[in-house]
C-alpha cells in the first residue's frame, strides 16, 4: 500500500479551505497550520501565469525527517504515512530543520506536529479533511499501488510534477499541471 | 518575473518568514563541544607520545576546562529542547542514520571520560586531595592501572566529537549551506584550535607554548585551506549551493564571516603566531583570545546562516 495525493493545479482557486478543514479536524494550535496555499506567478505583464498549489507534508519515501530522528518519534507508517510520535518525540528540531518543504513545526506543547494525511479518518475509509472539504474538487486520495484508486487514474490521465525532487525525497505528493 | 507567495496565511512559529528553529544555545553547545574535544585530543595524544611531564599544562592541567565546558554545552542543549520531559528518549536507543543520535552517545562517553581524567589530575591542583570513600580511591587506582586504555577512549572519543559536531550540521540536505561534507573536518579544525589556543593560554612552560603555537599555526592554516575549499565546493555546485555561498559573497552575513570568523578570527592570530616564532615577542593573551572568539563565531554565524539557506522550487 502506497498512499498519495495529487492536486490539480488548474482547479485550485486558492480558496483556503483545506487550511481550515485541516485546523478544525485535527485540533491544530491557533497560529499553525499543517497545510497552505502558494500562488506562484510567472512572466512579463500581460502575459502572466498563475500556479495554485495546496502544500503540505510530502510524506516522502526516502523521508529526511525520519533519518535524522534521533530517538525514532519520527516514523513511517503502513501506506508510508510519515507520522511523530509526540511522547518520543524530544523537540530537538532536527526533523523542522531537515525538511526542504519546511512542513513541519513545533507544537506548543512542545513536540513536532504536522500533516498526518488525517490517518484517522483514512482508517475509517473517509478521504482527508483537506480533499473532502476542497470546493473545487480538486484533490485526490488514495492508493498507489492500486490501479484503480482515484490518485492512480488521474495521474495516468494527467501530467504531473513533484516538488524538489532533486532533493532525494521521494515525494509522494502530486501536482497535475 | 517569478514571484512565490503563499496566500494562505502560514505564520508558523519558529518556522516562518524564515527558519529559526535553533537558537543561541546550538551554537554556543557546538563551540564547547568542540573546545572540550580539543583539549582532550591533546591531553591524550601527548600523554600517549609519554610527554606528560614535558607537557604538564597540556596533560594535566587544561583538561579541567573540558568537563565544565561539555556540562555546560549539555545544559545548553537541553535548554533548547521542546519537549524537555522527554529528553531520555536519546537513551533508549540508537540510530546510526541520526547523527543526533549517536552524538549524544558519544557525549555521554566523553563526558564521564573527561571527568575521571580529571579526577585523575586532582592533585595537580589541590596536592593534598583524599578521596572521602574507598570505592572512589578504588575507583582511582583502577583508573591509573588504565591510563593508557583510557586515554586511547579520549583520543578517539574527542575526535568523534569534533567531527560530529559539523556532521550534525552537514546532515540536512535541507539546508545546501551546512550540507557539505568540509563541515565534518572543519569543525574538527576549529575545535583542535581552539584547544591548542587555550594550552599556550594556561601554559607557563616557554617550550610547551612554542610546541602548542607551532601545531595552532598548522591547524589555523588548515582551517583556512578548509574554508577556501568550501566555497570552491559551493560555487562549482548546483544554484541552490551557490546561493548559499553567496550568503557569506555580498549576502547579509559576509562581514560578520570575513571580519570575524577569517580575519580576526584565523589570519590576525596566524600571523601573530608566526611572529612569536620568529622571536618577535607577542603576548599569549592576544592570538589565543582572538582564536576562542573566532571558533565561536564560526558556529554562530554557521548555525544561523545555514537556517536562512534553502531550496527555491
Amino acid at each position: 500500500m502506497r498512499y498519495a495525493m495529487a492536486v490539480d493545479t488548474k482547479k485550485c482557486v486558492g480558496c483556503s479551505d483545506c487550511v481550515v478543514a485541516c485546523q478544525t479536524e485535527n485540533n491544530v494550535p491557533i497560529g499553525f497550520c499543517r497545510d497552505w496555499v502558494v500562488e506562484v506567478t510567472d512572466g512579463t505583464y500581460p502575459q502572466l501565469e498563475i500556479e495554485l498549489r495546496s502544500e503540505r507534508c510530502n510524506h516522502c519515501a526516502n523521508a529526511p525527517c525520519v533519518r535524522c530522528c534521533p530517538t525514532g518519534a519520527s516514523h513511517i507508517v503502513e501506506g508510508g504515512i510519515v507520522l511523530v510520535k509526540p511522547n518520543k518525540c524530544i523537540g530537538c528540531g532536527a526533523c523542522i530543520a531537515s525538511c526542504p518543504y519546511d512542513a513541519r513545526y513545533p507544537h506548543p506543547k512542545g513536540y513536532v506536529d504536522k500533516c498526518t494525511f488525517c490517518i484517522h479518518r483514512v482508517k475509517e475509509g473517509m478521504k482527508p479533511a483537506c480533499v473532502a472539504v476542497c470546493p473545487t474538487k480538486c484533490m485526490y486520495f488514495g492508493d498507489l499501488d492500486d490501479p484503480n484508486s482515484e490518485v492512480s487514474v488521474i495521474l495516468k490521465k494527467r501530467k504531473s510534477k513533484t516538488l524538489i525532487p532533486e532533493a532525494g525525497t521521494q515525494p509522494q505528493l502530486y501536482f497535475l499541471i | 518575473m517569478n514571484e512565490e507567495l503563499i496566500i494562505s496565511g502560514r505564520e508558523n512559529l519558529m518556522v516562518d518568514p524564515q527558519l529559526h528553529i535553533w537558537h543561541w544555545p546550538i551554537p554556543l553547545y557546538l563551540f564547547l563541544g568542540g573546545l572540550a574535544a580539543g583539549v582532550l585530543f591533546f591531553a591524550a595524544l601527548y600523554y600517549l607520545l609519554g610527554k606528560e611531564e614535558q607537557y604538564r599544562a597540556a596533560v594535566r592541567r587544561v583538561p579541567f576546562i573540558a568537563p565544565v565546558a561539555l556540562v555546560l554545552g549539555l545544559a545548553a542543549l537541553f535548554y533548547d529542547l521542546n519537549h524537555k520531559a522527554f529528553f531520555w528518549q536519546l537513551y533508549t536507543t540508537i540510530r546510526i542514520q541520526s547523527p543526533m543520535s549517536w552524538g549524544a552517545w558519544t557525549l555521554l562517553v566523553i563526558t564521564t571520560a573527561s571527568f575521571i581524567w580529571c579526577a585523575l589530575h586532582i592533585r595537580e591542583f589541590f596536592p593534598r586531595w583524599d578521596w572521602k570513600y574507598k570505592w572512589l580511591k578504588d575507583i582511582e587506582v583502577f583508573f591509573n592501572k588504565n591510563k593508557k586504555p583510557l586515554a586511547w577512549v579520549i583520543l578517539i572519543f574527542a575526535i568523534i566529537t569534533g567531527v560530529y559536531t559539523g556532521i550534525l550540521l552537514s546532515a540536512f540536505n535541507a539546508r545546501p549551506l551546512w550540507n557539505t561534507s568540509v563541515l565534518g573536518p572543519l569543525f574538527l579544525a576549529s575545535g583542535l584550535s581552539a584547544g591548542a589556543a587555550s594550552i599556550v593560554l594556561a601554559s607557563k612552560n616557554r617550550e610547551e607554548r612554542l610546541l602548542f603555537t607551532k601545531i595552532d599555526l598548522i591547524i589555523l592554516g588548515t582551517e583556512l585551506f578548509l574554508i577556501v575549499h568550501m566555497f570552491m565546493g559551493f560555487l562549482a555546485s548546483t544554484q541552490v549551493q551557490q546561493e548559499a555561498a553567496q550568503l557569506f559573497l555580498g549576502g547579509p552575513y559576509t562581514m560578520v564571516f570575513w571580519i570575524f570568523v577569517v580575519v580576526l578570527g584565523i589570519i590576525i592570530p596566524g600571523v601573530l603566531d608566526l611572529m612569536e616564532l620568529w622571536g618577535k615577542h607577542i603576548p599569549a593573551l592576544i592570538p589565543g583570545v582572538l582564536v576562542l572568539m573566532g571558533s565561536f563565531a564560526f558556529r554562530f554565524v554557521f548555525v544561523f546562516a545555514g537556517q536562512v539557506s534553502r531550496w527555491l522550487y
